[in-house]
């Protein structure tokens, strides 16, 4: 197998074939795929850096072991996701941190705090300014990942999986065994949160005219 | 899921909405889940509120900076231990 840099993964059936196989490119091409979006995605569920990371180690060796078991119902990413998880809400319990992950009727009601959210008509005058500069390039991207740490768990999931990492809905639907409709609120309420916080951002650097 | 809804009711049917309403249906707008009507209303609100127009901006710019996100890396000894797992468990099943 050659190297995928820069081009998309084989469809399913060749990389099952290839894991069980034993083929090494292909086992590094996935590691290196995926194993980004299983960090941040692990990163919702538990409390450090390090447990992150070993859940997704937790989650390869799963897949290791499991490969000759796939039967190819759901996709591969999406199999490997849902280990995934799992294996991080299993270590969250463990952390013993709150997860909120049942309360969902919390975070994934209809709106009451609208207007705060959206921050008010008034308040739109001026449009965002272009991150050309490194400065708020950087700026932006720190902001936007201490605001992820804020969102309740089940909102970070999905926009994590969607916006960062560019799942599509369906796939976060499988991972999350979410209906398309869950989905499409928790994602709407996690970058209402989100954009909330940039604006205050912007509005806190706004140089004076 | 889309709506379908007989052509003879579609035609000229255009859902008004309240500014708020809008923000709330815009990541709705965006996966393509609204019915015609309802689409043709965002469209309409969108072309002619400026407030609405500069926030669905905004809101596609924070969905935009989400995807800027800096690349995560396994760090290379857990990545290394992954590959000698791997490559452990073929010269086992094979
Ligand atoms: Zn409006």
């Amino acid at each position: 197998m050659g190297s995928f840099e820069g081009g998309g993964l084989p469809p399913d059936d060749v990389v099952v074939t290839a894991l069980r196989a034993g083929d090494e490119a292909m086992f590094a091409a996935l590691l290196d795929t995926w194993s980004r979006g299983m960090l941040r995605v692990a990163r919702s569920y538990v409390s450090t850096d390090h447990s992150a990371e070993e859940v997704v180690q937790d989650t390869w060796l799963a897949v290791v072991d499991g490969i000759d078991g796939f039967e190819g119902r759901a996709s591969i990413k999406t199999w490997v996701f849902r280990i995934l998880v799992n294996t991080a809400k299993k270590r969250g319990v463990r952390e013993s941190r709150t997860l909120p992950w049942s309360a969902f009727e919390q975070d994934g009601g209809p709106f009451r705090d609208f207007g705060a959210a959206r921050g008010g008509q008034a308040d739109l005058a001026a449009a965002w300014p272009t991150p050309e500069g490194e400065a708020l390039a950087a700026e932006v991207r720190a902001l936007i990942a201490e605001a992820l740490g804020r969102l309740p768990p089940r909102q970070r999931v999905v926009i994590t999986l969607r916006d960062v990492e560019g799942c599509t809905s369906d796939e976060v639907c499988e991972i999350l065994e979410i209906s398309a409709a869950n989905q499409r609120v928790l994602l709407h309420r996690a970058r209402t949160a989100v954009r909330g916080w940039l604006a205050d951002y912007y509005e806190s650097v706004k140089q004076p005219e | 899921m889309k709506r379908f809804i007989p052509e003879t009711r579609a035609v000229n049917v255009v859902k008004r909405f309240t500014c708020d309403e809008l923000a709330e249906l815009l990541t709705a707008y965006l996966e393509d889940a609204l019915d015609q009507p309802s689409r043709d209303g965002m469209r309409a609100h969108l072309s002619c509120c400026e407030g609405c127009g500069r926030y669905f901006e905004q809101f596609r710019a924070t969905i935009k900076v989400l995807g800027d996100q800096p690349p995560e890396k396994l760090s290379a000894p857990v990545r290394d231990r992954l590959m000698s797992a791997f490559r452990e468990r073929h010269r086992h099943h094979s």
